[in-house]
């Protein structure tokens, strides 16, 4: 495919150029034209009020493909566990696998007989399932190899995991080995009407901008999955289902996990799980302000958290970091305390259902995502409305 | 030792906005740096460098005005630059990304490969342990903290959401980093210097025998089908009042909503 620009409706007008990310479109002689740096993005096609500029689809745009059957969904464990955002994503995969008229299948590595059963009772109609102590502690290269292996035998169409650190490091190594589609921290699935192709849709520049990703061709589909934005699936305990014993025969690696090691001061508040975060940013003014989060959250029974600035000053650890580069969170109630809001921030808190924002700047972009603003001193109005819950609370 | 650091040159993110009528990018202006993480990525090769001796190249993809982050990363210490820009790679997705990247590091050689843990503008994560595929190499995510390497073994610590794992392999391997690893040194004045008149090696499609069907568009499985800008809250209330009303009346609202 390459984009052109048709020269006899081109009027001149320049509403292109600002339309290009990447500086690709020049005025020559003028008419619109464009350049080598141009990489495909369609940004230009929507805004030339003549319908001057398009696609040209080439030969190789319009291959036959191969679609594969079912959906899948790869259920992560860590410590026998199984991930919160597996269970979402079988409530999703149902609602896929639907649409396609194909089946709702899991796959788990390492885990029990009844972590399987498990799965079936949340969705799957299937579970592959690989007990083998190799797979027991996630590794990347038997993970890809193991997984990899399954898809290339049974063929699914969509395959789907989380975005959490261990789908996100595993995953991008079978879509590489298998020449398959996969994008990366989705927020929301569709399936094309048309052309049954998985829509995904994901947000990129730190969530300043949303894309719809698909892959025309290439098969599998693969995509992770940002937790906490798909709802879970029904839980039924008498649901029956099929568990395919899967063999780990013949998977190596080159890397060994020597030890896993839990941080469990720090995480003992699990910022994905909360149900009530209090949030605090660099308006908290130091060690003290938090101090009054604590408080707040106690009352609560909430997890603190905090803005990256919070962060660079040392008041509280990494860990607790909302944001682009820290946690997504989607709490039932997030307090942002002293936070201004930065886009960075938002990206990583703006799906929760309240929001509530407390800050000193009637102007802070945090208010532009509160369910209540309160314009006001942070060490003012956290120490009221603490007080204020105790009292109610009794 | 043999290090490749990869780099990519993006648009300082937050800068960047969609125009909601025209559904577009609003760029003007929008200053481009070295994806910070892949910055903490050049510190460790350099100080893998300082330990085991060796070489530190620094590759990026891009047009030719990515030519400005390999300076950049020059004056901070890496021994040679080399851009890998070719109008065949346009539209390139992860896959071909990482394919392209693979080729060029064949083409180069290497030990211990780097690269930042995600980029900031695409925030996939996924060209590293792509890379790591293609060069059929082991891959480390996440690395907080490198705790030994040499020519024959490699310990690092893992971060994870619940803590880190700590994990032993051994060159030739790839490692993506995070933030904690390190901080980055600043660029010297003789380094800046050093690297204003530095040559910066230029690799085509040809130069690193791709096979054209794998590049760009068209060795690419996923496209982009549009962008749109996020939706935005519209049942927001600022409350009015002294800061005890206002507490009265969100204590209020948040009984009614069942929150409290």
């Amino acid at each position: 495919m390459y984009i052109k620009v048709n020269k006899d409706l081109c009027s001149g007008c320049e509403a292109c150029l600002q339309s290009c990310p990447y500086d690709a479109i020049v005025m020559k002689d003028g008419k619109a034209e464009i350049t080598e740096l141009c990489q495909l993005c369609r940004a230009c096609l929507s805004v030339c009020p003549e319908g001057a500029i398009s696609e040209v689809k080439e030969a190789a745009d319009l291959k036959e493909t191969d679609q594969g059957k079912g959906v899948w969904v790869f259920a992560e464990q860590r410590d026998g566990k199984i991930a919160g955002v597996s269970l979402e994503l079988l409530g999703a995969g149902k609602g896929l696998a639907e649409k396609l008229g194909t089946e709702l299948a899991a796959v788990l590595f390492g885990g029990t007989a009844d972590d399987a059963q498990e799965l079936i009772r949340w969705g799957a109609e299937k579970v592959f399932h690989c007990n083998e102590p190799l797979l027991s502690t996630f590794n990347d290269e038997p993970y890809a190899s193991l997984l990899s292996k399954l898809i290339v035998e049974q063929k699914p169409e969509i395959v789907l995991t989380g975005a959490t650190p261990i789908g996100r490091s595993f995953f991008p190594r079978v879509a590489a080995r298998l020449r398959a589609g996969l994008t990366a921290d989705c927020t929301s699935l569709e399936i094309d009407n048309e052309t049954k192709n998985l829509l995904q849709i994901r947000p990129a520049f730190g969530g300043n901008i949303m894309a719809t990703i698909f892959c025309p061709h290439a098969r599998p589909q693969m995509a992770t999955v940002r937790p906490r934005v798909m709802k879970k699936g029904e839980y039924d305990a008498s649901r029956k289902g099929e568990v395919v014993a899967v063999s780990a025969k013949g998977i190596t690696s080159r890397t060994r996990v020597v030890e896993t090691v839990k941080e469990i001061a720090e995480t003992a508040i699990n910022l994905q799980d909360a149900n009530v975060i209090v949030a605090g940013g660099r308006g908290m003014g130091g060690d003290k302000g938090f101090q009054l989060l604590r408080e707040l959250a106690e009352v609560l029974g909430a997890s603190v958290a905090a803005s990256r600035a919070a962060v660079d000053e040392g008041w509280i650890p990494y860990r607790h970091q909302v944001g682009q580069t820290g946690k997504t969170v989607g709490p039932k109630l997030y307090i942002a305390c002293g936070i201004s809001g930065a886009v960075q921030h938002l990206v990583g808190m703006q799906s929760s259902d309240i929001i509530i924002a407390i800050n000193k700047n009637p102007e802070a972009p945090i208010f532009s995502v509160a369910t209540f603003g309160i314009v006001g001193d942070v060490h003012e109005i956290v120490p009221l409305l603490t007080k204020k819950i105790k009292d109610l609370k009794g | 030792m043999r290090i490749v650091v990869c780099i990519k040159q993006v648009p300082d993110s937050a800068e960047v906005r969609i125009n909601p009528e025209t559904n577009t990018l609003i760029r003007d202006g929008v200053p481009t740096i070295i994806n910070p993480y892949d910055v903490h990525a050049l510190e460790a090769g350099l100080q893998i460098r300082e330990k085991t001796g060796g070489k530190v190249t620094v590759l990026t993809m891009g047009p030719p005005q990515a030519e400005t982050a390999l300076r950049e990363a020059l004056a901070m210490g890496a021994d040679e630059a080399v851009l890998l820009t070719d109008r065949a790679f346009a539209g390139s997705d992860t896959w071909a990304t990482a394919y392209t990247l693979s080729k060029a590091i064949e083409h180069i050689g290497a030990d211990v490969i780097l690269c930042g843990k995600q980029a900031i503008d695409g925030d996939t994560a996924q060209v590293g342990p792509e890379i790591a595929e293609f060069m059929d190499i082991p891959h480390i995510s996440y690395i907080r903290k490198i705790v030994d390497v040499s020519t024959d073994r490699l310990l690092v610590q893992r971060l994870m959401d619940d803590g880190f794992d700590v994990i032993e392999s051994s060159p030739p391997v790839l490692l993506t980093v995070v933030r904690e690893l390190n901080v980055p040194r600043m660029p010297s004045l003789k380094g800046k210097m050093a690297a204003k008149k530095a040559e910066i090696k230029k690799m085509s499609a040809a130069d690193i025998k791709a096979d054209e069907n794998d590049l760009g568009l068209k060795g690419s499985p996923t496209q982009v089908r549009n962008i749109f800008a996020p939706e935005a809250k519209t049942d927001r209330k600022i409350l009015e009042g002294t800061a005890e009303e206002k507490i009265d009346t969100l204590v209020k609202e948040l009984v009614g909503l069942k929150c409290i």
